[in-house]
């Protein structure tokens, strides 16, 4: 039960302040812009956009800074702001087959058309905690031939060992911010729900399946990380336009699948696609994707990961922060019923006792 | 249009001062700020499902007669008005020739240099395997 | 192609308010204070109720044409349909079709019944239907002209399948009433 309570207004204009104060920090040194949050801070602005559903880098380095750097309470704002504007359209999907290419590793093929182009990427540092950074180099250039880089599945499924993609059905794109979720969960919704959930939460599942809670042996058959061009069709042009460019990253992750009855054993693939450079947020959601497609392929849906229910209604961390954080908000009256209840029920318990029941006697000793 | 979408919104206020002067437009709807649900592929090229919004800015103008339209991602409202502006000035055959030279060819030629030099950094970071041959 | 509501935000909004006080006073006249300047066959009070409750996620029907069309299509930004069924706003500027035609939404979900916006000749307060319900104190008179014969029997109907339904938006010119799917009318 919820009982409207007032008071504490000049308690709370006092927190704020003092909130405000904190954030700010030390007021000798500068504020940081929005921008700096942007361009130093790219990847925590990265999952911002994600989990705040929302790509706009100035918006998300704004909410970085207000948020004192708590990027799910940064997510928070970011979904409140973008709850204030128009949907004008649906854009056309991405295509990204035709990335301009920052970042393509695989790790199933060696020599693959386009090669392995590492970009900007911290898997071969050596995580020591630099002290006094210098000043970075300008990065080297080599020319670069500009040949196609055709996505890895693609090549498996010369070989027909892959199985592929269903065609797209046409019509209506479900949108699980329009509708409530429907379980069982058609892909393109699961798919949405984890492009959005937290990565930790992802990560986690993600790991799971990896340690033999859904019985998963995935292989990295691509990622890729660059700059895909974003086309619509509004209606007063009637023809496609491009209005910019959004970096993204794609896992294709490649997972062994026994076969059935109608289905020769072939490859399978998870998906993972995330806006900005995110490379973890990615692969954990291929995984996900692969071990909610248990359901599809008639496996046994035996692990958290595969359970749709499990898994997509708890991977949005704006909602999750919600329900958790709403518990600080009182609940007196609900706490006071609590407390005469349990009252009732350890007098009803000492009273047994002092009249030496003796079963009770016995379970005590 | 989309080289104008792709324009910083200070470079192309900043290319439009030194060209020709628009002549005067009258605002039709917008500008203003929305949303375009952004989409990707199942497995990259399977059934369409939503990724998720960016925001875009839009606005569309008169100009003797003619309608220009614009759209890009972001929220920069001076933009897209200056890129409908733009549009519908691009659509007239005596003022074309200035315009894309001062304002187009500039914009195109600084987002194709960006794009190559990002594909040479690109380059530089792809491994050249080289086999061993004691591993044979 | 004519621009529509001068100041976007503002005057959305007024009209917003306008149509939350028309529809919590049923048959209450309500004047817009801005409206667009809309193509004919296009009033101003029924250009800016859809101006304002139209977007891109609502399927819209109507029967005008042309230029009054094209306006309509660019400003709502709204996909337009052919059937009034599949249409959650329909705005009429003739004959209004039939309310047993339209989406009246579902026992599950009835906030989904479209919304029709039909434009009049007039509007009077004072005199013909008598309007009761809630929203209204004991009873309010409408007279409405120009709406097909029958349309009191329809509005029977559509009140009998509460609480799904359509709700109703009159306009005359600048001015607007209406009538959602709780209000009782009998003809006076």
């Amino acid at each position: 039960m919820y009982v409207a309570v007032k008071g504490g207004e000049a308690a709370i204009e006092a927190a704020h302040a003092w909130l405000a104060h904190e954030r700010r920090g030390d007021p000798a040194l500068p504020e940081l812009t929005p921008e700096q949050i942007a361009g130093q801070l790219s990847l925590a602005v990265d999952r911002v956009m994600s989990e705040g559903s929302c790509h706009d880098r100035e918006l998300a380095a704004l909410a970085i800074r207000q948020a004192r750097g708590d990027l799910i309470e940064a997510a928070f704002l970011l979904r409140a702001y973008r709850n204030t504007l128009p949907r004008f359209l649906a854009a056309e999907p991405l295509d990204t087959g035709a990335m301009r290419i920052r970042r393509r590793i695989s790790a199933t093929y060696k020599d693959l058309p386009g090669g392995q182009v590492l970009g900007p990427t911290f898997d071969y540092t050596h995580r020591l905690i630099d002290t006094a950074p210098r000043p970075a180099p300008a990065p080297p250039e080599r020319e670069a031939d500009g040949a196609a880089v055709p996505r890895v599945s693609a090549i498996l499924a010369q070989e027909g060992l892959m199985a592929g993609e269903a065609p797209d059905p046409g019509g209506p794109v479900p949108d699980l911010t329009r509708e409530p979720l429907p379980f069982p969960a058609p892909r393109a919704l699961r798919l949405q729900a984890l492009a959005r959930g937290d990565e930790g939460f992802l990560l986690g599942l993600g790991y799971s399946t990896q340690r033999g809670y859904g019985n998963a042996h995935p292989f990295v058959g691509e990622i890729r990380v660059g700059d895909c061009a974003v086309a619509v069709t509004p209606p007063e042009l009637g023809f496609e336009i491009e209005i910019g460019d959004v970096l993204v990253t794609e896992c294709q992750m490649v997972n062994q699948f026994a076969g059935s009855a109608t289905t020769p054993p072939q490859f399978t693939r998870g998906y993972g696609l995330a806006m900005g450079q995110a490379e973890r947020k990615a692969m954990a959601m291929s995984l996900v994707d692969r071990a909610l497609m248990a359901r599809d392929l008639g496996e046994e849906v035996t692990a958290p990961a595969q359970d749709q229910e499990f898994v997509l209604l708890h991977s949005d961390n704006v909602e999750a922060t919600g329900f958790v954080e709403h518990l600080k908000l009182p609940h007196h009256v609900d706490f006071q019923s609590e407390l005469e209840k349990l009252r009732s029920i350890r007098a009803r318990w000492e009273a047994e006792r002092a009249a030496g029941d003796p079963a009770r006697r016995e379970a005590a000793e | 249009m989309a080289t104008l979408a792709r324009a910083e919104g200070e470079t192309l206020a900043a290319l439009l001062a030194a060209a020709p002067a628009l002549p005067a437009w009258t605002r039709l709807r917008g500008p203003e700020a929305g949303l375009v649900m952004l989409r990707g592929r199942a497995g990259g090229d399977g059934a369409a499902f939503n990724l998720g919004e960016a925001t875009v800015a839009r606005c569309a103008v008169t100009m003797a007669g003619r309608i220009g339209h614009a759209w890009r991602l972001g929220r920069d409202l001076r933009a897209a008005e200056l890129s409908a502006a733009l549009d519908a000035a691009l659509q007239d055959e005596t003022l074309r020739p200035a315009l894309e030279a001062a304002v187009i060819a500039p914009l195109a030629e600084a987002q194709r240099a960006a794009r190559a030099r990002t594909a040479r950094r690109a380059a530089a970071t792809e491994v050249r395997f080289f086999t061993l041959a004691a591993m044979r | 192609m004519r621009a529509a509501f001068a100041d976007p935000v503002l005057d959305a909004q007024g009209a917003f308010r306008a149509l939350l006080h028309a529809m919590s006073h049923p048959g209450r006249v309500v004047a817009l204070d801005a409206a667009p300047d809309a193509p004919a066959p296009l009033m101003p009070a029924a250009a800016a109720a859809l101006l304002t409750l139209a977007d891109a996620e609502t399927p819209v029907w109507t029967d005008a044409a042309g230029e009054a069309l094209d306006w309509l299509r660019f400003h709502t930004g709204a996909p337009f349909v052919a059937d009034p069924r599949d249409a959650a706003f329909l705005l009429a500027t003739g004959a209004p079709p039939a309310l047993d035609a339209l989406d009246a939404g579902t026992d599950e979900a009835p906030q989904e019944g479209a919304t029709l916006i039909a434009q009049l000749p007039a509007l009077a307060e004072g005199r013909g239907w008598r309007l009761t319900g809630p929203g209204v104190e004991h009873e309010h008179r409408l007279a409405a002209e120009g709406l097909p014969p029958g349309f009191a029997a329809q509005w029977a109907a559509n009140a009998a399948r509460f609480p799904r339904g359509v709700d109703v938006i009159l306009c005359a010119g600048p001015r607007l009433a209406a009538l959602p799917r709780t209000t009782r009318l009998a003809e006076g």
